[in-house]
């Protein structure tokens, strides 16, 4: 008995890793984002939603098929990544003057306009896009079946967290991001080019959504309202671990991967409650999260 | 309040600030080493000393800005040391900031009037209107500080210079005692500058004021200081009257003579 | 403002008129826009004159809507009673979600009110026993209103209208000691704690005592509104503290102007006039609703109502030549 009880736990904790996994790459464009130009892009669902039809819509020109499925991811994310550097140089760019409530409200209003927008091209019906050949299978991990783009998903996840860990680490780019997030009127002064710094940091960020949206692809409903859903998510994320904290942010995705998985299972009528409790407690006890601090590490 | 008729609570009669032995450090770095002063009641005094003496560290830790390491700080013969900045406002310590600090969307005289609201505690009356309360307050204040004819503009959009009488005037809105001025001419110009140190002086007197001030330019400080207290690495240099310390051998080699001023 | 029109007085005239003049559907809207305006407008003391944006002030008017629905559905009581118990739970609520937020600046504040209004969001889906669940309270009672049969003028209209009568009144009410605050010492205060906070620390205020008193007052009103709303709607559902709901009468709020207090009422209005007519053309309101969004950030940041007042001042003083007239507390910009 303790053995499929095991067996149970085990699915349930590679199942809450595989969610904390795609949570991660969207939390880090979100702590990224934070991390460099301070604003809270409640449309970072919305650019992950973008990144899940359009991979959809790539699929259905393409074809299904190998390649078509990681044409499509490559595709969708760079469309993202395009589409946020848009938002960021031609609107956003012109509210930095302005108090913190404007931009943030006008992060909302591109919810607004996104959650709509996808509803006026794909209709509201469900999509759904089919794995990839190569990933199709299942492979067993002690003892428990996986699917095999579960596997792919729960080590992508920590592979991407290196490399972004890498490039904030080792490189001149990744330096200046660190030097935002601590000082940017210093930055300027210094002759760095912020507005080229922001367009970068946003089109990272919107990259990383829409790369999580196209990967999704397999494994959720491409439906509208898959922004909402996943905002409160980030938002918690970022919280627990602390807002522009990169690897807090990966501690709050394991975390909430983790708790809302096992909460489903054990407590499934308060598993929204749990992770929206998490969160209180967090800025309650400590606001700057758990890895807390302003710097992206 | 009619300031004339105000009895000042120690004319020239002890200390009103007494200083002892403070010393505040950060990681490490010793900021403020073992200062002990006395600020007589009704006299005008300047913290000067080179950049990096602890002039600043030193105001915010008379103001409560700052807890210091070791050392107390006394005001009326009372012991403020623990006590935070808006508590010893409330005994009388007033001070004004050394970036303008005013309410920006209210009008000149809302800003004087918000003050006044807020020292006589009544800030909690939530059911009658608050125009016109300390209307007379409120103009003479704003007249002494040369505001008047400003008092319905919006803050916002005075000058800088007039932004620092509007402070002034907020400041002794609160009925303080002792006033620390943190560098009060900095920014200004010349003009400006003999404009507000005229003005400063003027209201320490007609008050009765004692002043405490920091300040980098020597002209303003030997012309209304009466006492000096010279600040170097943290430690006191000298203390005296101005012409005192102008001859101190000490402090010409240090700060005066390295041309300083 | 130098004529002196009495707005909240003409306002409320018209409001309460409508049903003389109108449809029923028009009476039906107006009490709609009657119940949101108290709700931006309980906003507004928060965010137009402390400073404070919260995108979880929804939270208090679901739980005045719910306990409102609840008392009078499962525990039959009276409406006055179930009506003040709203605003006193959701006061109680907002004091205690408050004292957590005001030790909070910014966007940590604004994310711990978004995270209160989610779990009290939470709670109401999921507790089907006392809540009714996502299914929410439907069948909330109406008012017992036969008392107003004998009232002059108003008695002999039709009852299904005695509700919007009733409506304009307790809004009005609600308004009014809005107004009433927002003139007193106390608000002065409030804008002195919005405009510079450790200025005002430094002058004697305790912040962070004034930001939780009128957290509670918003949180009242709220929950007063959101009573209100749960009656009209003849159902109490969850999504009234839906952080959705929290952002649109955020909207409204900014759409009127945070810097004048009359703002939120009119864009309440506005809001919910666009609205009926958007969603008569296409069901596509929330995109509409994000692009007005998004041009009133970039070109009206007064909103519809500031930008009236200061383009009506500007005038006035090209006219008169004369420095502007005294500037009372709103213009909060």
């Amino acid at each position: 008995m303790t053995m499929i009880d095991l067996g149970v736990l085990f699915a349930q904790a590679l199942s809450g890793l595989t969610n904390a996994s795609f949570l991660f790459l969207m939390a880090s464009g979100l702590s990224l984002i934070f991390g460099v130009m301070r604003v809270l892009n409640f449309a970072h669902g919305s650019l992950y939603m973008v990144g899940a039809y359009v991979a959809y819509q790539c699929v259905v020109w393409l074809g299904p098929g190998e390649t078509s499925f990681w044409v499509a991811v490559a595709a969708s994310a760079t469309v993202v990544a395009v589409l946020g550097g848009a938002i960021e140089r031609f609107l956003f760019r012109l509210l930095y003057t302005r108090e913190e409530l404007y931009q943030l409200l006008f992060t909302y209003a591109l919810v607004l306009f996104f959650t709509d927008f996808v509803k006026v091209i794909w209709g509201v019906k469900q999509h759904s896009v089919s794995r990839p050949p190569s990933l199709a299978g299942h492979s067993v991990v002690f003892g428990t079946t996986l699917p095999d783009y579960n596997l792919f998903i729960i080590l992508l996840g920590p592979a991407i967290a290196l490399v972004l860990w890498l490039v904030l680490q080792r490189t001149r780019a990744g330096r200046l991001i660190r030097a935002a997030a601590l000082d940017r009127e210093m930055l300027e002064t210094l002759g760095v080019n912020v507005n080229l710094l922001y367009l970068g940091t946003f089109v990272v960020g919107s990259f990383l959504a829409g790369l999580a949206g196209a990967l999704i692809t397999p494994v959720a409903a491409i439906v509208p309202g898959m922004d909402a859903e996943i905002i409160i998510a980030l938002f918690i994320i970022v919280v627990i671990g602390g807002l522009g904290s990169f690897w807090g942010t990966f501690l709050g995705s394991v975390i909430y991967g983790l708790v809302f998985s096992f909460g489903i299972l054990l407590m499934p009528r308060f598993s929204l409650f749990a992770v929206g409790a998490l969160m209180v407690a967090v800025l309650i006890l400590r606001p700057t999260g758990l890895l807390g601090g302003r710097a992206l590490k | 309040m009619n300031t004339t008729e105000r009895i000042p609570a120690l004319a020239g009669v002890g200390n009103l600030l007494e200083v002892r032995v403070l010393s505040r450090s950060f990681n490490g770095f010793q900021a403020v080493r073992d200062v002990s002063f006395d600020v007589p009641s009704g006299s005008i005094t300047a913290m000067i000393g080179p950049n990096g003496a602890g002039k600043t560290t030193m105001f915010n830790l008379l103001t409560g800005l700052l807890r210091p390491d070791a050392g107390t700080v006394m005001f009326k013969g009372r012991d403020v040391t623990a006590l935070p900045p808006h508590r010893r406002c409330r005994l009388g310590m007033g001070r004004s900031f050394q970036r303008t600090n005013i309410f920006p969307s209210l009008t000149v005289g809302q800003n004087v009037q918000a003050a006044f609201v807020a020292h006589r505690g009544r800030g909690w009356e939530f059911w009658r209107p608050s125009a016109g309360m300390y209307g007379t307050e409120t103009d003479e204040l704003l007249e002494s500080v040369g505001l008047r004819d400003r008092a319905n503009e919006k803050a916002q959009y005075l000058s800088h210079g007039d932004q620092k009488q509007l402070e002034l005037g907020i400041a002794l809105a609160l009925d303080p005692e002792i006033m620390l001025l943190d560098e009060p001419t900095a920014g200004m110009s010349i003009a400006e500058t003999q404009k507000a140190i005229a003005l400063i002086g003027r209201l320490a007197r007609e008050r009765h004021l004692t002043l405490l001030f920091t300040e980098h330019d020597m002209d303003v400080v030997f012309s209304i200081a009466d006492r000096i207290v010279v600040l170097h690495h943290g430690s006191v240099l000298a203390i005296g009257k101005p012409a005192e310390v102008k001859q101190d051998p000490e402090v010409r080699r240090v700060y005066l003579g390295t041309g300083h001023s | 403002m130098s004529w002196k029109i009495p707005w909240g007085a003409a306002l409320f005239a018209i409001a309460f008129a409508v049903p003389f003049f109108g449809s029923p559907l028009y009476t039906y809207l107006a009490t709609d826009v009657a119940i949101w305006a108290l709700f931006a407008i309980s906003l507004n003391l928060l965010v137009g004159y402390t400073g404070l944006v919260s995108f979880g002030h929804a939270a208090y008017f679901g739980i005045g809507a719910y306990t409102c629905g609840l008392l009078m559905k499962n525990g039959g009581v009276a409406f006055p009673w179930a009506f003040l118990a709203a605003g006193v739970v959701a006061a109680l609520f907002a004091a205690v979600y408050g004292y957590f937020c005001v030790k909070l600046t910014k966007v940590y504040f604004a994310m711990l009110t978004l995270a209160f209004s989610w779990i009290s969001w939470a709670v109401c889906f999921r507790w089907n026993e006392v809540t009714g669940g996502d299914q929410g309270l439907f069948g909330v009672p109406s008012p017992n209103l036969e008392w107003m049969k004998v009232l002059p003028l108003i008695g002999s209209r039709p009852p299904s209208e005695y509700f919007h009568f009733l409506t304009i009144v307790l809004v009005a009410l609600g308004i009014w000691a809005a107004r009433r605050i927002v003139e007193s010492p106390f608000g002065l205060i409030l804008t002195i704690v919005r405009d510079n906070p450790e200025r005002a620390q430094s002058i004697g205020i305790d912040v962070r005592r004034h930001r939780l008193a009128v957290f509670i007052v918003a949180g009242a009103l709220a929950g007063f509104a959101g009573a209100l709303f749960g009656i009209l709607n003849r159902g109490v559902y969850p999504d009234f503290m839906n952080w959705t709901k929290g952002a649109e009468v955020l909207i409204m709020a900014l759409l009127g102007g945070i810097g004048t207090f009359y703002g939120p009422v009119m864009g309440a209005f506005l809001i919910l006039w666009l609205n009926q007519e958007i969603t008569a053309i296409t069901e596509y309101w929330s995109l509409v609703l994000g692009i007005i969004l998004a041009a009133l950030i970039l070109a009206l940041p007064a909103g519809v109502l500031g930008s009236l007042i200061d383009i009506g001042r500007a005038v006035r003083q090209r006219r008169t030549g004369a420095s502007a007239p005294p500037i009372s507390r709103d213009s909060a910009r």
